[in-house]
């Protein structure tokens, strides 16, 4: 493998960052716009070339996928336990970046209208390429340290585009809740790192992973609290990529996310950076599997599986388009996480995990496309909310096209993209685990059935009278839209498990005709009851959601989860915990610290005489000096 | 004389060819060209310092009295560098102002032979070589610092330097002799065979210590740092504070872990508190400082005081750390006072005062000090953090935990004085603001290359780990 140009796909977008970030007063917005995309575009022409190279030309040998490192010693603490910094290539970081190529140009190209005449316009570009940056260093890590710097990272870019509208108080207040939120959650990250490093004595993922390697056949040696070290150390890291996927309890931050301009919202927030925690999860999988029979893989599987379903309950309430695609992102996510917390390791067993990287694949697909054409609906009408919206089919036909489509990836409907991928997880989870087989399957019904409400809702439904007529968006915004609708039609028929599976060994895999029966018919029935609820104007939708009554307020409420964070936060930390402890810092510490400084000046107030400037003083001091040295060393202070 | 000796000796006698070919230019140029004699001191002492990188073998010449190795060479090259980023930043004043008095080349002439002298004094191989080598450099100094005549405080900053500096190489001459008449020999190779403990002996040491630790300005025999800083030109304040403490603590260093290592249990303790005293008076006085340029007088006293925990610790690891430190602490002071210099050709405003509101007239000028006072400062990830990072750990790891805790209170100290001018400059509106200039282009490359420096030193890990191998040879 050829790694002169695998760096440069991180290297070109941080240049590009540096140059608008500096030059920012004195590149033309016009300009900075194509020297984002060009920058971008390079990166993803080599994350083509690259996954050309490795999976049809040098990756296989004897039908497995062999990982090819590059890397060189940053900081080195013993033999084995170093921090390095490098590029790592196997099926999974090479597949991350084509769908992070791929979004991000579709993101970086459409901005280019969605943007047009913002002040910020350069430094938008800026920040897109930063993150970008962020997200290439993070996937081809080769180490846990590396890929918690760049984990961070991509954690700063995703603060600064949320409060990209930094004079709108509610997108600071967002920025701030997830930037802090997902503190919160990498804080376990990395006690889960330090975990490792301690008991395994390696960050690196090649040592850690080997399923012959140490890790992973002594795990049993070390014990805490009843579990294995190793597994605390995994369910700590599981915290991190909890909070970065916007996992139960740690969702709270992406609903509001939405504040940042749309396309961020679909780059960062419904394709790349939130898939980071089930990419975490995949990186370090057979870990995962092996270690403590998979108590940690467990946990995964019903984090996963509870918060698919607790996200898609909410979003069939919610009235803010952008939110309802957010819980919608949150509920897919699960999704993933379910897979591969029922992926088994070899083979066909693997098959959860092989579904689980597939649906990433299609999902970054399709919920770009849904967030981008929510972002020209916006753009059209100025608002956010559905009671604004109705009827757009005939002033935007390509939005609406290509919504549709989305959506009907979304639902799992054959022949589209979501319906290969949902249907692989199906089947993983029927074959592992029935409980969550269950709920996946009532999660597809949910998602068929929220989606398609806030299509008709858009499209369809009520005339609303518009103040100025709403028109179709730019060709810069469309063509993103026509491209990733594309994909979401043609992605599914990618055969995933020969590119991409747990023991890196190809196999077959097969629709699973009754199971996918399943899926598709409650899918179905989800479209179903959303036409007969919103394709025309009528009340069975209040009425429903009176018959429902105080479960429908919770619901839209989002089970007040933000609430009881303040009431926790504010009533019981700030009251009971922070404000003694501020006073107590306030009177004694700041006290103490000010009467040191208070006293040093003083000192240095009292002194200043000694430095007469007359020279015949200087003398005297120095032959006293000499003298005094003289006699204290040579016959006071011996030893 | 072969051209292997030819070779060993490379920098001493490039640098006096230069200075010989400066005379004749001197001769030659006529006096309405006499601007030329700048660039071209300029450029010859660029290749200069380019052909100092040249690797170069380890030998001894004259039977001793001259040595070289790696650690020599590679002391050599950064005095070259930091002289070059010296001339760099000199060059606007020495044009506007200097040249015009005729008295160009003789700056250049003067500021080399004191570079030579440092060159003999830090390969020195018995004490002859050594004292000659400091008088060489201590002279014509004295010269440079009453450069500016017209200005009564040059004067004085002239001769209170060599009034204290003859007063401190008697002192040390006096203790040369003592450890000839004990020991003998004036060879340091004899020395560290013949001497022993005795009282005789440790007072020779002593005295022998005070000259350097007057060049290093340790605490007692610092008085005359503020004074000749304040009133000699800032480059010569600069060269003072860089390159002439920097030589100093290398041939210090050597002396120490080789020649008087048998001494060690006197200078020990006598280092251990003259550090702490040197930290503590250094960071004391510097707080109450309102001109920048004694400001930073006691700041470079402080940071001497620093560097003595190095020089405690005697091994290749202590070596190792102060080479690493002074390397750094070049960039950074010579950062420092190449704003100072800049803003005092510019406006002749030296206060810290007038540097309030600087940010807003001069951004990229002001940056260029916080920089440099974050260095000095130690706030990573500017180099100077790296620098004393690895200086206090080098300490900790032979047991001097209370020594660095003392240090790290002073850390402590000089953060808050180092933040006065920071805010100054960032935080504080002024009516009078300095107004905004641009200096020429010797003055922007000579900042320039101090600032990559603040940046890059410290993350390039494998420079420390080159150093810490060069310094094996002392040990």
């Amino acid at each position: 493998m050829n790694f002169s140009n695998i760096i440069l796909i991180p290297l070109v977008p941080l240049a590009v960052f540096l140059l608008l970030g500096i030059f920012n007063q004195k590149i033309k917005p016009a300009v900075s716009g194509y020297i984002g995309v060009a920058g971008l575009l390079t990166s993803t022409l080599f994350s083509f070339y690259t996954a050309y190279q490795y999976f049809f030309v040098h990756g296989k040998i004897n039908g497995v996928y062999q990982t090819f490192v590059e890397k060189t010693v940053w900081m080195n603490f013993t033999e084995t336990l170093r921090i390095d910094m490098g590029v790592l290539i196997d099926p999974i970081s090479v597949m991350m970046l084509i769908v992070v190529s791929t979004v991000s140009l579709m993101v970086h190209i459409y901005s280019r209208g969605y943007m047009k005449g913002d002040d910020g316009y350069t430094k938008f570009f800026a920040f897109l390429s930063l993150f970008s940056f962020s997200m290439y260093g993070l996937v081809l890590a080769t180490n846990l340290f590396q890929i918690y710097i760049f984990w961070e990272l991509v954690g700063v870019s995703s603060y600064l585009l949320i409060g990209y509208y930094y004079t709108k108080p509610s997108a600071v207040a967002a920025a701030k809740k997830a930037f802090i939120v997902t503190r919160f959650a990498d804080l376990g990250f990395l006690i889960g790192i330090l975990i490792m490093g301690y008991y395994t004595g390696t960050y690196d993922f090649e040592i850690l992973n080997n399923p012959e390697g140490d890790a992973i056949l002594n795990w049993a040696s070390t014990s805490f609290m009843g579990l294995s070290a190793l597994t605390w150390g995994l369910i700590l890291i599981f915290l991190g990529g909890a909070g970065k996927s916007a996992m139960f309890p740690f969702h709270i931050w992406l609903p509001d996310a939405m504040e940042g301009p749309t396309p961020v919202s679909a780059l960062i927030h419904a394709a790349t950076m939130v898939v980071a925690g089930v990419f975490l999860v995949a990186r370090l999988f057979p870990l995962y599997y092996f270690v403590e029979n998979g108590f940690a893989l467990n946990i995964v599987a019903y984090v996963g599986a509870f918060s698919s379903l607790f996200a898609a309950i909410i979003a069939i309430t919610q009235t803010d388009i952008k939110r309802v695609l957010a819980f919608s992102t949150m509920s897919q996510l699960g999704y993933m996480m379910l897979a591969l917390g029922v992926s088994g390791y070899d083979d066909h067993e693997g098959l959860g995990y092989m579904a689980s990287m597939f649906h990433l694949f299609t999902h970054a697909m399709f919920k770009a496309l849904l967030f981008l054409g929510a972002g020209s609906v916006i753009h059209a009408v100025h608002s956010n909310y559905l009671k604004d919206m109705g009827g757009l089919r005939k002033y935007m036909p390509i939005t609406h096209i290509t919504f549709l489509i989305a959506a009907l990836a979304i639902a799992g409907v054959p022949p589209f993209a979501g319906f290969f991928s949902k249907d692989e997880i199906l089947v993983a989870a029927f074959e592992h685990n029935k409980l969550i087989y269950f709920i996946g399957v009532f999660v597809a019904g949910l998602t068929a059935f929220y989606m398609f409400r806030i299509y008709f809702g858009i499209f369809w439904g009520k005339e609303t009278k518009y103040e100025r007529k709403p028109h179709e968006s730019p060709i810069s915004m469309t063509f993103p839209l026509m491209v990733l609708a594309l994909l979401s039609i043609v992605g599914g028929f990618i055969p995933f498990s020969e590119f991409v599976t747990a023991d890196k060994a190809t196999f077959e895999a097969h629709l699973n005709y009754p199971l996918a029966a399943v899926a598709v018919g409650v899918g179905l029935i989800g479209i179903i009851l959303a036409w007969i609820f919103y394709k025309k104007e009528n009340d069975l939708a209040d009425k429903l959601a009176n018959f429902f009554g105080l479960f429908y307020k919770w619901t839209s409420d989002k089970f007040y989860f933000d609430e009881i964070y303040l009431f926790v936060t504010k009533k019981i930390l700030f009251n009971l915990v922070s404000a003694p402890i501020a006073k107590f810092d306030k009177k004694y510490v700041d006290g103490t610290m000010e009467g040191i400084g208070n006293k040093t000046v003083w000192t240095s107030d009292k002194i200043k005489g000694l430095q007469s400037g007359k020279v015949q003083d200087y003398g005297f001091a120095f032959i006293a000096g000499v003298v005094i040295i003289a006699l204290v060393f040579i016959y006071l202070w011996t030893n | 004389m072969n051209l292997d000796s030819f070779l060993l000796m490379r920098h001493e006698l490039l640098l006096l060819a230069i200075i010989l070919l400066l005379i004749v230019a001197e001769i030659f140029i006529p006096p309405n060209k006499k601007q030329s004699i700048v660039h071209l001191a300029i450029f010859l002492f660029g290749v200069h310092t380019l052909i100092g990188f040249l690797p170069v073998d380890e030998n001894n010449l004259f039977g001793g009295m001259f040595r070289t190795n790696g650690l020599i060479h590679f002391f050599k090259n950064v005095l070259n560098v930091g002289v070059l980023i010296l001339l760099l930043q000199s060059a606007d004043w020495l044009q506007e102002k200097i040249v015009g008095q005729n008295k160009g080349t003789e700056f250049f002439i003067l500021l080399f032979s004191s570079l030579l002298g440092m060159y003999f004094m830090i390969s020195s191989g018995d004490f002859l070589m050594f004292y000659l080598g400091l008088e060489l450099s201590t002279l014509p100094v004295a010269a440079l610092a009453a450069y500016e005549t017209v200005n009564r405080k040059s004067s004085e900053a002239g001769i209170k330097l060599i009034l204290s500096s003859a007063l401190a190489s008697g002192v040390s001459l006096f203790g040369i002799s003592m450890l000839y008449a004990t020991s003998g020999s004036i060879y340091f190779a004899d020395i560290i065979q013949l001497v022993s403990a005795t009282n005789l002996t440790s007072l020779g040491a002593i005295l022998f210590f005070t000259g350097l630790a007057f060049k290093i300005s340790l605490v007692p025999f610092h008085f005359w740092t503020a004074d000749v800083y304040e009133g000699a030109p800032i480059s010569i304040a600069s060269y003072l504070s860089v390159i002439s403490k920097g030589a100093a603590v290398f041939i210090l260093m050597i002396l120490l872990f080789t020649v008087l290592k048998p001494l060690m249990q006197v200078w020990e303790n006598m280092i251990y508190v003259i550090a702490i005293a040197t930290m503590f008076i250094g960071n004391l006085f510097a707080l109450r400082q309102q001109n920048m340029k004694r400001f930073l007088a006691f700041s470079s006293i402080a940071q001497a005081g620093f560097i003595l925990l190095g020089l405690i610790v005697g091994t290749q690891l202590g070596t190792a750390t102060i080479v690493y430190f002074v390397l750094i602490y070049v960039f950074s002071n010579l950062a420092a006072f190449g704003v100072v210099q800049a803003i005092s050709l510019q406006t002749g405003k030296e206060d810290i005062n007038d540097y309030e509101g600087l940010y807003r007239t001069n951004p990229n000028l002001s940056l260029v000090m916080m920089l440099a006072l974050f260095s000095l400062a130690g706030i990573p990830p500017v180099a100077g953090f790296f620098g004393k990072f690895f200086l206090f750990t080098a300490a900790a790891s032979e047991g001097y935990y209370f020594l660095v805790f003392l240090a790290v209170v002073n850390v402590t100290i000089s953060l808050y004085y180092y933040l006065l001018v920071v805010r100054a400059m960032f935080l504080r509106k002024s009516e009078n603001p300095i107004p905004f200039f641009r200096s020429k282009v010797y003055m922007r490359l000579g900042l320039l290359i101090t600032v990559i420096g603040i940046l890059v030193l410290g993350i390039y890990s494998p420079l420390y780990d080159y150093i810490y191998e060069l310094s094996g040879i002392f040990n």
